[in-house]
């Protein structure tokens, strides 16, 4: 399996719930469309928030990454 | 366009971290937010309180001011900064009750900038409609 290029990546390992999500929102507005995005998220709340906020915001969530105590989402802002 | 309304009732530590966490989520979600600060909600945001680590809920004991020094140690991000992110991600409102203002004879000038008005209980219902309406 390939790793998805990403364009910018956010580590919020040392943010709570909801700022991996706050973080990634900020980034995705600063952004222009088409850009992927990577957030480093050890919240386990990322792991729904993340994609229900996607979904809604009508971004692509590319892959959700398993990396041992974290998970990396990728995500691509909608064009 | 979906709406929650929080009547910020409650100027401890704690309920203030879960207001904020809550206002925050509603925010990212594009829910549009209020938060009525009254009593003790609105004491935390007078000008000279804002940003201020608060003590914890009496009500928890040690376990409270335990849970503050674990939040601390783990740098968790306070009310005040949370309440700030849910406002730079959404659409985020924060109203003075009318009634504490008088109270404690306030003016808007002595509160932080993030209040936006005064207003009385029956406006702040109104504008509640059917969305959901939190007491903290």
């Amino acid at each position: 399996m390939t790793t998805p290029s990403v364009e910018r990546e956010i580590d919020a390992r040392s943010s709570f719930c909801p700022g991996p999500l706050m973080e990634l929102i900020r980034a995705i507005r600063e952004s222009d469309p088409g850009t992927t995005i990577a957030v480093l998220s050890k919240d386990p709340g990322s792991r729904t928030d993340i994609p229900a906020w996607t979904a809604k915001a009508g971004h692509e969530l590319v892959a959700v990454e398993e990396q041992g105590d974290h998970a990396r989402f990728i995500v691509r802002k909608a064009s | 366009m979906e709406k929650m309304s929080i009547v910020l009732f409650s100027g401890t530590g704690d309920k203030l971290q879960a207001a904020a966490t809550m206002a925050s989520g509603a925010a990212a979600m594009g829910v549009e937010t209020h938060v009525f600060l009254t009593f003790w909600g609105l004491n935390a945001l007078r000008k000279d309180m804002a940003g201020k680590a608060l003590p914890m809920s009496a009500d928890y004991g040690q376990d409270g001011e335990n849970m503050a020094k674990l939040m601390q140690d783990k740098g968790a991000h306070g009310w005040y900064e949370v309440f700030g992110m849910a406002r730079d991600v959404g659409d985020v409102h924060f109203h003075a009750c009318s009634h504490t203002m008088d109270l404690m004879d306030l003016t808007l000038d002595d509160l932080d900038p993030i209040v936006e008005d005064v207003i009385g209980v029956a406006t702040f219902v109104s504008n509640a409609g059917d969305g959901n309406v939190l007491f903290i």
